[in-house]
């Protein structure tokens, strides 16, 4: 009878006004500023720097200026320019450290492929969005004091992945003082060998460096 | 005579001491002129409430359907945002775009409020409430009904926009075809009732049967078929969805609308509403037993609750067609008025006949006159359902 | 002329074409609809030239949109572009990164590991079912629904979008496909969220067609609206939904088998019509498909790696050649087209965006119809103006 697929969808326009009522499925709106919507932990926008220390946030940064995020950036955002000196890193290495790591916000994509290919684990994906300014350009474009996020507050964000990268770092150092430590007792072997030498007989040639 | 029924009586003629308070102490033939202005008043103060709160109590609606709050931020529930809208309107820049005809385009949104609000005269809101005792008040009624659409014409006349146009010529094309179909749709009434006054046609529905049934018109086949056949018309003359033709904005933007702004836009708006909850106490009135209690023991709610409430109940009904269908093509648009409705509503002229010719008949005649009534209502709006839909209708489909 | 003369199962192209100014027959209006007018879906224009309410004459106008996609990528690296893809056609990015892995990976040879296949089908099906949903909101808006349809379709998307947001950590710009597997491995939590979508979904879209595929007023507007004949539709390249209503049999996860579709059991639904109401049916009953190979993939996705453990992600340098890869996309067929030159940037990059290609038979199926036909034809056409622009 004409008419029926309009009563049927005047049956499914009531159930949703009552549903609206008591159905949190059918009522799925967030008052948001009230309301803070929970956040996924895979969320993602605009990346930041992790810094090891919160103390000394310039000093401790994880970056040592390789630019391959620069290189790789697909919206050319980021700006990096390398330090002329060598500073320490966590591991106590001289690296070289951002004299300038600029990332102009207005143009990122927050499509993280800086934090896919950064070797080091130095830049990652925060999770701040609101970041309206009434300035367009300076205040969007975000220095490296600005970009600097100590190591905690990552872990806070993205715990699983946080505790994966720590995991790996944790590994890295352990053997790289591993290796630095075998090093040092081959080169002590090596000076002690070098050392007992000269005493049975006169060297001809000088030992090889360790 | 008990205490209550005194309450409900002083209640009922609470409306009519208030304005012999006011103008008891004027002399005599001063009292028309001041009781004509203080109608006038109260009907533009409360209607004018009422639009405010409808227009909120639709978005709320609206956004419960489709699953969201509506407007909540102004007032508690959003109890303000009329008044917020309001200040918005006034606020807003007037502009008149440069090719428009600068007096038709003023005087549209002026003609249009006039014209709905001139109808407000003869509708009884209560037992004794109705601002001008009119013979023909159903005539007087829908010839200023009938205005408005003029009105429309001329904003999309003189907006000098393509959309305009476009609107005002659709406006016209559902004028010409709704006006039948809504005057045919109370015909029937009229010949029931023997009168075109509308406080008449309201006593004429007063009365019970078997003790607590109403007599109302739309209890009866012929009065549902009308009563159904004026709400779509009515909704058609209203330019409300799914007959928003004129103003459709996912092809006109907003048609007859475009060019205005700011006041002239709230006045369109504020008119357009008028005239949906005048058509609405028009359907009450000649169909749902205006300002009657529905059942006897109701009867001590003052009549004027009454009628608000039907009302009301039929502008929700309207807000809930707006919710769920789509709007209809121009050509479908009139085809259903000339194919569907006019038919329809010619046939139900017959079947009043029927119905008023065999009002003698009792007992087994009695059901013998509803099943046949039933029969001239059903059989023709299958018949020529079927005529309206051919060719249309769910398919099936095959799979690779 | 008279109206019988717009058969409006056989608009001829070219026929209903009369000068402007006739004076036999009065003027025509010319309205240009666009590139801001509420239903041309962003910023695409028709100018259109009615006699009355009836089309004479359409042109579409596009480029409002230019990004200069095709240029930007041949000056990025491989993997730089994998972003932009998701910009292409943004209700679809799942796809579109599909399609453009499937490209590069054609290109390198780079092997994708079978968990990463079932991933890839899950997220393509799931947003087929985002695409559809979202395209017959938006096709019941252009025919004036007050928005009620619109709001239900986003509702689920909504869900859909919570799911890809917790999955890859964007809603819409998912940049989560790469050469040789997926970015992140989906838990198992998020695997029985898909699961939970995927049972819900039937419901929803039982209640979405109660409200529209048995209203007589959306039958009224569609049945008969916008036919497209078979021959005009394989002439002009149509893919997709909008074929699959002529009833033209071609479906590329049937004919190419790419990914692991092989393994699923499906149907592929097909019209008689060609017109608006086929073309809305074909995409719902497609839903109905996609949540049986949702059902399946999720009831059967292995374990393993979700990439290659070969896979370069830095200094990606395929070797000289060229290679196309393509999908069928929730639109149609999505495909890329890339020449390597074996330097870390294409050397041609080239994208077939199905809304685009779909779009040129829009003049054809709207003249002789009403200028309210004309926007749900485009509606129901189903574009994306950041795919159509590029």
């Amino acid at each position: 009878m004409l008419g029926t697929g309009l009563l049927k969808g005047l049956g499914v326009t009531a159930k949703n006004f009552v549903g609206s009522y008591h159905d949190p499925e059918r009522y799925t709106t967030i008052e948001y500023p009230e309301v803070k919507p929970k956040l996924p932990e895979a969320y993602r926008n605009f990346p930041f720097l992790v810094t090891e220390n919160a103390m000394d946030p310039m000093g401790t940064l994880r970056c040592v200026a390789c630019q391959i995020c620069e290189k790789e950036c697909p919206p050319q955002c980021i700006y990096i320019e390398k330090s002329k000196d060598k500073k320490p890193d966590a591991s106590g290495k001289m690296q070289i450290y951002p004299a300038i790591f600029d990332i102009d916000t207005s143009v990122c994509m927050s499509c993280q492929i800086c934090v896919e290919v950064c070797p080091f684990d130095a830049i990652k994906m925060d999770q701040v969005f609101e970041i309206a300014t009434t300035d367009r350009y300076d205040a969007l474009l975000l220095r490296r004091e600005q970009l600097a996020k100590p190591n905690s507050y990552y872990q806070s964000i993205h715990p699983t992945e946080a505790a994966e990268v720590d995991g790996r770092l944790a590994a890295d150092r352990k053997a790289a003082e591993e290796k630095a430590k075998a090093a040092a007792a081959a080169k002590a072997a090596a000076a002690k060998a070098a050392a007992a030498a000269p005493a049975a007989e006169a060297p001809k040639t000088p030992p090889p460096a360790a | 005579m008990n205490a209550a029924f005194l309450a409900t009586l002083s209640l009922e003629l609470l409306p009519a001491q208030l304005r012999d308070m006011v103008t008891g102490w004027l002399p005599e033939p001063w009292r028309w002129l001041v009781n004509s202005i203080l109608a006038i008043a109260v009907i533009l103060a409360s209607f004018g409430l009422l639009f405010a709160y409808l227009t909120l109590a639709e978005r709320k609606i609206l956004g419960r359907v489709q699953n969201r709050p509506g407007p909540n931020r102004t007032g508690y529930f959003g109890l303000l945002q009329p008044f917020a809208d309001g200040v918005k309107a006034l606020t807003k820049e007037d502009i008149v775009p440069r090719g428009a005809d600068h007096l038709l385009h003023f005087l549209a949104p002026v003609a249009l409020l006039a014209f709905s609000i001139m109808t407000f005269a003869v509708l009884p809101f209560g037992r004794n409430l109705v601002a001008v005792e009119l013979d023909a008040g159903v005539l007087y009624f829908f010839a200023a009904g009938a205005a408005t659409e003029l009105a429309v014409f001329m904003a999309g006349w003189a907006s000098h926009n393509k959309y305009s146009l476009l609107a005002a010529m659709r406006a016209l094309a559902q004028l010409i075809s709704y006006e039948l179909p809504l005057l045919l749709s109370f015909v029937p009434v009229i010949m029931i009732a023997g009168s075109l006054s509308t406080q008449e046609i309201v006593h004429r529905q007063s009365g019970w049967m078997f003790g607590f049934v109403p007599q109302w018109h739309v209890l009866t086949p012929w009065g549902f078929a009308g009563f159904a056949i004026f709400m779509t018309a009515a909704l058609a003359e209203s330019n409300r969805s799914p007959f928003d033709l004129p103003e459709a904005e996912s092809e006109l933007i907003a048609g007859h609308l475009t060019e205005y702004s700011g006041f002239k836009y709230a006045l369109f708006f504020m008119a357009e509403y008028f005239g949906m909850c005048a058509l609405c106490g028009m359907a009450v009135t000649l169909f749902l037993g205006g300002w009657q209690a529905p059942l006897p023991f109701l009867e001590f709610i003052p009549s004027y609750v009454w009628f608000a409430t039907k009302m009301l109940t039929l502008l929700l009904g309207f807000i809930w067609v707006r919710c769920t269908f789509p709007r209809l093509r121009i050509d479908q648009l009139t085809r259903f008025a000339w194919k569907f409705l006019v038919p329809l509503a010619l046939i139900n002229l017959g079947t009043t006949a029927f119905w008023s010719l065999t009002s003698g008949w009792t007992g087994g005649l009695q059901i013998a006159r509803w099943l046949v009534a039933i029969a001239l209502v059903v059989i023709p709006f299958q018949l020529i359902g079927r005529k309206l839909s051919a060719g249309l209708g769910p398919r099936t489909y095959r799979y690779a | 002329m008279s109206a019988n003369d717009f058969s409006p199962l056989a608009p001829q192209a070219g026929s209903h074409v009369r000068e402007v100014h006739d004076p036999l027959h009065g003027e025509l209006l010319e309205v240009s609809m666009g590139p801001h007018h509420p239903s041309t879906h962003g910023v695409f224009r028709m100018i259109v030239t009615l006699d009355g309410e009836r089309v004479m004459k359409l042109k579409p106008v596009f480029g409002y949109l230019h990004r200069n996609h095709e240029k930007i990528a041949e000056n990025t690296t491989y993997l730089g572009s994998m972003p932009y893809t998701d910009r292409l056609d943004y209700l679809c990015s799942m796809t579109n990164n599909w399609a453009y892995a499937i490209a590069v990976e054609k290109l390198s040879g780079q092997p994708v590991p079978e968990r990463a296949e079932y991933v890839r089908v899950i997220l393509a099906e799931i947003t087929r079912l985002l695409n559809h949903t979202c395209l017959a909101g938006f096709l019941m808006q252009d025919c004036g629904c007050s928005g009620t349809p619109l709001m239900y379709a986003f509702r689920e998307r909504e869900k859909i979008l919570d799911l890809f947001e917790s999955l890859s950590g964007s809603r819409m710009m998912c940049n989560y496909q790469r050469f040789g597997g997926c970015r992140v491995d989906p838990s198992a939590d998020w695997l029985d969220g898909a699961r939970k979508l995927t049972d819900n979904y039937g419901r929803f879209l039982d209640e979405f067609e109660t409200l529209l595929t048995g209203n007589e007023i959306i039958m009224a507007r569609t049945q008969g609206v916008g036919a497209l004949s078979p021959e005009l539709a394989i002439n002009a390249g149509v893919t997709g939904p909008m074929l699959r209503a002529t009833g033209v049999n071609y479906d590329l996860r049937k004919v190419d088998a790419y990914g692991v579709y092989s393994r699923f059991d499906f149907r592929v639904p097909l019209g008689a019509h060609g017109d608006v109401y086929d073309r809305y049916m074909i995409r719902v009953l497609e839903m109905r498909e996609s949540i049986k190979i949702l059902q399946q993939a999720l009831a059967t996705i292995p374990a393993g790696p979700i990439m290659d453990p070969k896979a370069k992600l830095r200094g990606f340098r395929p070797k000289a050649g060229e290679a196309y890869g393509r999908i069928e996309g929730p639109k149609g067929e999505i495909g890329f087209y890339l020449v390597s030159d074996g330097s870390p940037n294409p050397y041609r990059y080239r994208v077939r965006p199905p809304s685009f290609v779909n779009l040129t038979v829009l003049e054809d199926m709207c003249l002789g119809q009403t200028i309210a036909d004309a926007v749900i034809i485009l509606g129901s056409v189903d574009i994306v103006l950041g795919e159509v622009d590029r």
